[in-house]
């Protein structure tokens, strides 16, 4: 997955990855000559005791060291962003991805779910990919490259590097191999600890009211010990990975020197050959230890490029159609048909042969208890999601052969979970309709009954608004969806349970001012209370996903047991009837 | 020697573990070390120098997302940080001694490996004497000298000088093998220092981590809820999850560099003044030198991941408000609009984590090319003293990876700041939290209640949650055992406050709440609130299965036990069609559940718990209504005999109260039941009419249903 997401999204890079590849080549090159340059200022230089000598060449030297300096911040800058590029490109794609999903898709990875994977995932990918191109690009350069100065100085001692190399990965690769899941186990631990003081912050008063503390206490005692645990686990191969490598190549260079010395002695080497041997012999082994860290790298960065590709390979289950329908001016007319609704691999269908019509100038109610599948039925009129069995029309088109854009159009929606977006209240009332006036705005809050506190916040329509809405009530909030709505003088009108957060004499007034206003549009409205829905044209009772009822308030009442009850459990008997 | 790469190394170590720390920490000591092995250029600087890059590469790119705001009083909290080590003094000391020690070792190492190369050196210089023509047999070093001045090659003699070279005698391998030896103990004895260092400072950091954890847990438990009002839950999250794992981070990283870095600073200068003061001064001039450099450097890359970090921020929460509005952002055709927004802010986010990491990624080659001008520097000037013979070749080596060394644990420690200021800025919130003030201890000798019926009486009680504006002014009130109370009113008025006070959640400014003619401030919190049973408006489920959170109720309840709460909540009938049944898991957003079936599981988790006295804030208004009908003849069963306080705002619940409560600003402005309270047509038979009748049923109705209507609805 990791490999395919890669060669998916860098490949518009290929130029800057080749440069990278050039310039890291030359880099290490330039990297790799200065140990000789060094080696020949001690051999010729300061063993001969030749001052001119030294000074020349540590020009060279630095010369050499600029040459390097500019292909690795070359290399740096065309890294970096190529890696800041792939992010950017695969954050976008996501982003657009998950906007093509239908409420089911949404609902199966969860929301939060999609947002980690649209920001956090990302930047583990991209950081692996900015380790790679300043790191993993190197590595074999430089290994090889080592290797092959190493040899140069000194073919005899060479035969050291084929022992201290795989030594270093005996030492080193079983230590990271076992860190790697511990790594992960951490992060399972963390999060578990987290999520206790975070349920304990939430939950205060219902810990409190129920004198849980001392459990509370010993739940958080036990995640965090089991965190405690496996970080001393961590720790305790860390602190035996460092001396070990060091021991390593400390070792290795009292071998070169003794093994060095022994080829001095007989005139097969030089001093400053030894010298150089040696740093050639660290960089060949600097270049295996980056190489082991990557590998801790890539299996993390991997599990997010899963998640990515699990969200890019996902297809909505609601396909905008080939070639849509351009809609005849339509009046607003929906209609199901034997509408039936099943989740994938459900046994029972959710929703089961739904058959109403709903006229413009008509309130059409949903009714039934919690779980009965108003919700849904609802979601399948703007496609939110697709019915599995029979059709939902719109002026007697079916929505799935409407483009999308067109369907949506002709429609508002105010959902269940009310939800503002960070902004203005008039951003926000504009939502739909971005030139509608401030009149047409204030028309709208009139009429949601949400005029007076608007004017009352300071501001007024600029008022702020926080994410998600959270800075107004929840009466507030339903209010000014409901105006947001209104604003765009649809065909059609969803609300879903738009008026639960009001008092009922709000309720009413909000309803009574409605009217005029929906008179040219088809009104569906899913609610509980009976006084909502009781002037409603046509109430549709649904029970277990099924139609019970379908007539006028009055006509339920008497007709309909289900209703009945329902209204029976609401209300006095007079402001029922 | 490709510094950069061992930055990426470094960076990559930091970036894989989520305390990435560690490993940065381990990586520096693993630096100290081989620096040792006696390359001129040594590789271990390179690291060391990395862990700049390394690091500020790590903050914005991991998933570190720590505070980044300077610490406001560094020192004092500091100190406090510092002094949460006390417990483990023991072990701080051995730490201490491990490091001293294993620094002394490893800072020595490359003079006696300089020795090696003396003795490899004198060999071969001695051998190449020993192959000059007309040379006596036996010749002394002297005599050579004075040969090779008389044949006027005085560069040769000033150099032989300063050596031990004995003409014809080639290298000594018993003293190489002595001196060989005795640097492979060092090595051998300062890993093993090293690595008993690293792991007795684990058991310190995890140690304090763990007891620092323990603590803000602790304190959660003690605060008032009045702090947990005044506070933004998001914040105090942040603070006991986000800071608390910076702390830990920062800790981990910091604790063992900063020993290690200072006692290398002071080692290596030591052994560079002994080797060669002059040499010393031209190193040291190279320090200012650097220090200066990535403090530029820095202070350009900080800006621009500063500005990473906000982006970062605005992306999330615009993908978060994407996400969060899913189909409305559809519906209502912004899709367009918010996928061009995105798209800036994306792009906007590009550039500045572009150039973080590409300014970042400068510091290092920088370093490199003054650490080549310094040893250049040092190269001709220690060339010229060997060649004058005022120093051995083997010293000059030393010296070049001293300088070396030198430097790094300086911009080390400069790298540093950043982290350390950062996990101060963190430890400082973590303490605020730890100094506020607690609620009240409970009194001592505790009166037990006796007896479980639950007459609760509030007396002139005052309280407000600000002095400045007071709330409930001299309420009192009577509710005998077995009675159910409703309290009705406006939005603001107190109701929720009132049955708040009762659970002493709140103290009282004054006047007294007594339940069975104890004071609740005489008995425990644990043991009144033990009496009471409590269902909220929002409904708080933990992660974890529906039979769990039903348990939660009471300690030791059996499977039957909550399996009757369930069916007689109503909790039975919807948990049978869920796949996995009692053993759903609740997620952490519950979002598996309505928000009628939350309510219901809360309700049965109260009716679990079988109190004396039930206190019911609008604890069915998510659930439709004939189930709530259901419910509440459940409820009716469970309030029998015992004292119930009911906030509602459905008629059916108020109805058939014994007491009805109307609440205005405050004050209880009227008491009485249903049919009195009506009769009276003051606030409540207002409340009535605005509330409970739609304005289209005129006051003639309510009227009428007054003198006729009964009710129909259980309740």
């Amino acid at each position: 997955m990791l490999i395919r997401l890669l060669r998916q999204y860098l490949r518009p890079y290929t130029g800057a990855i080749v440069a990278i590849v050039t310039l890291q080549l030359i880099g290490t090159m330039a990297s790799l000559y200065l140990p000789s340059l060094n080696a020949d200022i001690i051999d010729n230089g300061v063993a001969k005791g030749n001052t001119g000598y030294i000074v020349s060449l540590g020009a060279v030297m630095l010369g050499v060291t600029l040459v390097q300096i500019a292909c690795s911040v070359t290399a740096v800058f065309f890294a970096a962003r190529t890696a800041m590029r792939l992010g950017r490109d695969i954050r976008a794609d996501l982003f657009s991805r998950v906007g093509t999903f239908s409420d089911r898709e949404v609902q199966k990875f969860g929301t939060p779910s999609l947002i980690t994977r649209n920001t956090n995932d990302v930047t583990q990918v991209q950081t692996m990919v900015v380790m790679a191109g300043t790191m993993l690009v190197v590595a074999p350069i430089m290994c090889i490259g080592g290797i092959i100065m190493a040899m140069k100085q000194d073919l005899g001692l060479s035969w050291l590097i084929v022992v201290v190399v795989p030594l270093l990965v005996g030492a080193v690769g079983p230590i990271v191999l076992k860190m790697v899941p511990q790594f992960r186990l951490m992060q399972v631990k963390l999060d578990a600890v987290n999520r206790v003081l975070r349920e304990q912050i939430t939950g205060v008063r219902v810990v409190r009211a129920f004198v849980r503390e001392r459990h509370e206490t010993k739940r958080f005692a036990v995640a965090n010990d089991e965190l405690t645990d496996t970080a001393l686990r961590v720790g305790k191969l860390m602190a035996l990975m460092f001396p070990t490598v060091m021991l390593l190549m400390n070792v290795s260079s009292v071998a070169v020197m003794w093994f060095g010395g022994e080829r001095i002695a007989d005139g097969s080497m030089q001093v400053g050959s030894l010298t150089a041997f040696l740093t050639y012999l660290i960089q060949i082994l600097m270049a295996v230890m980056m190489a082991t860290f990557m590998l801790v790298m890539v299996p993390r960065a991997a599990v997010c490029a899963d998640r990515i590709s699990e969200v890019l390979d996902t297809r909505t289950s609601v396909t905008p159609p080939v070639s849509p329908i351009s809609p005849t001016s339509g009046t607003g007319i929906v209609a199901l048909h034997d509408v039936t609704f099943a989740y994938p691999g459900a046994d029972d269908p959710v929703l089961r042969g739904l058959t109403f019509t709903a006229r413009p100038g008509q309130t059409t109610a949903i009714i039934g208890s919690t779980g009965s599948g108003k919700t849904t039925m609802l979601s399948l009129i703007p496609r939110l999601m697709d019915a599995t069995g029979g059709a939902v029309t719109v002026d007697g088109a079916d929505v799935r052969s409407l483009a999308p854009e067109d369907l949506w159009s002709r429609m508002s929606l105010v959902p269940q979970r009310t939800y503002l977006f960070s902004g203005t209240v008039a951003s926000n009332l504009r939502y739909g309709r971005p030139d509608a006036t401030d009149e047409e705005l204030w028309f709208a809050l009139d009429i949601a009954q949400a005029s007076d506190f608007v004017r009352a916040m300071p501001g007024g329509l600029d008022a702020a608004i926080a994410q998600g809405g959270t800075n107004v009530s929840g009466g507030q909030r339903q209010r000014l969806a409901i105006a947001r709505a209104l604003v765009r003088k649809p065909e059609i009108y969803l609300f879903d349970e738009a008026f639960s957060a009001l008092d009922v004499a709000t309720d009413a007034r909000l309803r009574m001012a409605l009217r005029p206003h929906t008179r040219e549009s088809s009104v569906i409205i899913v609610a509980q209370r009976v006084s909502t829905i009781r002037d409603a044209d046509q109430i549709v009772v649904l029970e277990d996903g099924a139609i019970v009822g379908l007539g006028t308030h009055d006509e339920l009442v008497e007709s309909c047991e289900t209703y009945a009850e329902i209204v029976e459990s609401q209300l006095s008997v007079e402001a029922a009837a | 020697m490709s510094r950069h790469k061992d930055s990426a190394a470094r960076t990559a170590a930091n970036d894989v573990i989520p305390g990435g720390s560690t490993v940065a920490a381990a990586d520096d000591k693993s630096a100290d070390a081989t620096t040792a092995p006696g390359s001129p250029a040594s590789d271990a600087e390179l690291i060391r120098q990395q862990a700049r890059t390394g690091k500020r590469g790590h903050g914005p790119m991991g998933g570190n997302s720590g505070p980044t705001e300077k610490a406001m009083k560094f020192g004092p909290s500091a100190k406090r940080l510092i002094r949460r080590l006390a417990p483990q003094r023991g072990k701080v000391v051995a730490v201490f001694l491990l490091s001293i020690a294993s620094i002394a070792l490893s800072v020595v190492g490359p003079k006696i490996l300089g020795r090696a190369t003396n003795i490899i050196f004198n060999g071969f210089i001695g051998k190449q004497l020993g192959n000059i023509p007309n040379l006596p047999p036996n010749a002394t070093r002297d005599q050579v000298i004075a040969m090779l001045r008389a044949s006027g090659n005085n560069n040769k003699a000033d150099l032989l000088s300063g050596m031990n070279a004995i003409p014809g005698v080639g290298i000594d391998f018993h003293a190489l093998a002595m001196v060989l030896i005795l640097v492979v103990s060092i090595y051998v004895v300062s890993s093993m220092l090293l690595w008993a260092q690293g792991y007795i400072l684990n058991f310190i950091v995890q140690g304090a981590v763990l007891q620092l954890r323990a603590d803000v847990e602790t304190k959660l438990n003690r605060l008032p809820l009045k702090f947990f009002d005044k506070q933004p839950r998001g914040e105090v999250l942040s603070r006991v999850t986000n800071d608390i794992d910076n702390v830990s981070q920062s800790l981990q990283q910091t604790m063992s560099q900063l020993l290690n870095s200072l006692l290398t600073v002071i080692g290596v200068l030591a052994m560079m003044i002994i080797i060669s003061p002059l040499l010393a001064l031209i190193a040291l001039i190279t320090v200012p030198l650097s220090a200066v450099t990535a403090a530029q450097i820095a202070k350009r890359s900080q800006k621009k991941f500063i500005a990473q970090w906000r982006y970062t921020g605005e992306v999330n929460s615009q993908v978060e408000e994407a996400f969060s509005g899913h189909s409305l952002v559809n519906v209502f055709g912004h899709r367009a609009a918010i996928e061009r927004e995105f798209a800036a802010k994306n792009d906007e986010l590009y550039q500045a984590s572009f150039k973080a990491q590409f300014i970042s990624g400068i510091i290092m080659p920088a370093m490199m090319f003054i650490g080549n001008l310094n040893y250049v520097l040092i190269a001709v000037v220690g060339g010229l003293r060997v060649a004058t013979g005022s120093m051995s070749l083997g010293d000059v080596q030393a010296f070049i990876q001293y300088s070396r060394q030198f430097t790094q644990p300086l911009s080390q420690l400069a790298s540093m700041a950043n982290v350390l200021q950062s996990g101060v800025a963190s430890a400082e919130r973590v303490f605020e939290l730890l100094d506020e003030p607690e609620q009240s201890v409970d009194a001592d000798g505790a009166a037990q209640p006796t007896g479980t019926r639950g007459r609760v009486e509030f007396e002139h009680v005052a309280f407000s949650y600000d002095p400045q504006s007071p709330l409930i002014e001299d309420l009192s009130l009577i509710a005998e055992p077995g009675h159910t109370i409703a309290i009705v009113g406006p939005t603001g008025a107190g109701k929720t406050t009132l049955v708040n006070l009762i659970m002493r959640f709140y103290e009282i400014d004054s006047g007294r709440i007594t339940v069975d003619g104890i004071d609740i401030t005489a008995m425990t919190r644990d043991a009144l609130r033990s009496k009471v049973g409590m269902v909220l408006q929002d409904t708080w489920l933990f992660g974890g299965t529906i039979r769990d959170n039903i348990a939660y109720g009471r300690i030791g309840a059996s499977e039957d036990d909550v399996l009757a709460a369930a069916r007689a909540t109503y909790v039975d009938r919807f948990v049978r069609s869920l796949p996995a049944g009692y053993d759903t898991v609740i997620d952490e957003e519950a979002s598996n559940l309505s928000a009628g079936q939350k309510q219901l599981v809360t309700i049965a988790r109260a009716f679990l718990a079988d109190p004396a006295l039930l206190i019911l804030d609008e604890a069915t208004s998510s659930v439709d209504t004939r189930t709530e009908v259901l419910v509440q003849q459940a409820m009716a069963a469970l309030r029998g005999g015992r004292t119930s306080f009911v906030i509602a705002h459905r008629l059916s619940t108020i109805r058939d109260a014994d007491t009805i409560l109307v609440m205005e600003s405050g004050h209880i402005v009227e008491q009485g039941n249903h049919a009195e309270l009506l009769e009276r047509r003051g606030a409540y038979f207002d409340l009535y009419n605005s509330q409970f009748t739609a304005p289209i049923a005129d006051a003639e109705d309510v009227a009428d249903e007054l003198s006729g209507g009964e009710p129909v609805a259980a309740g």
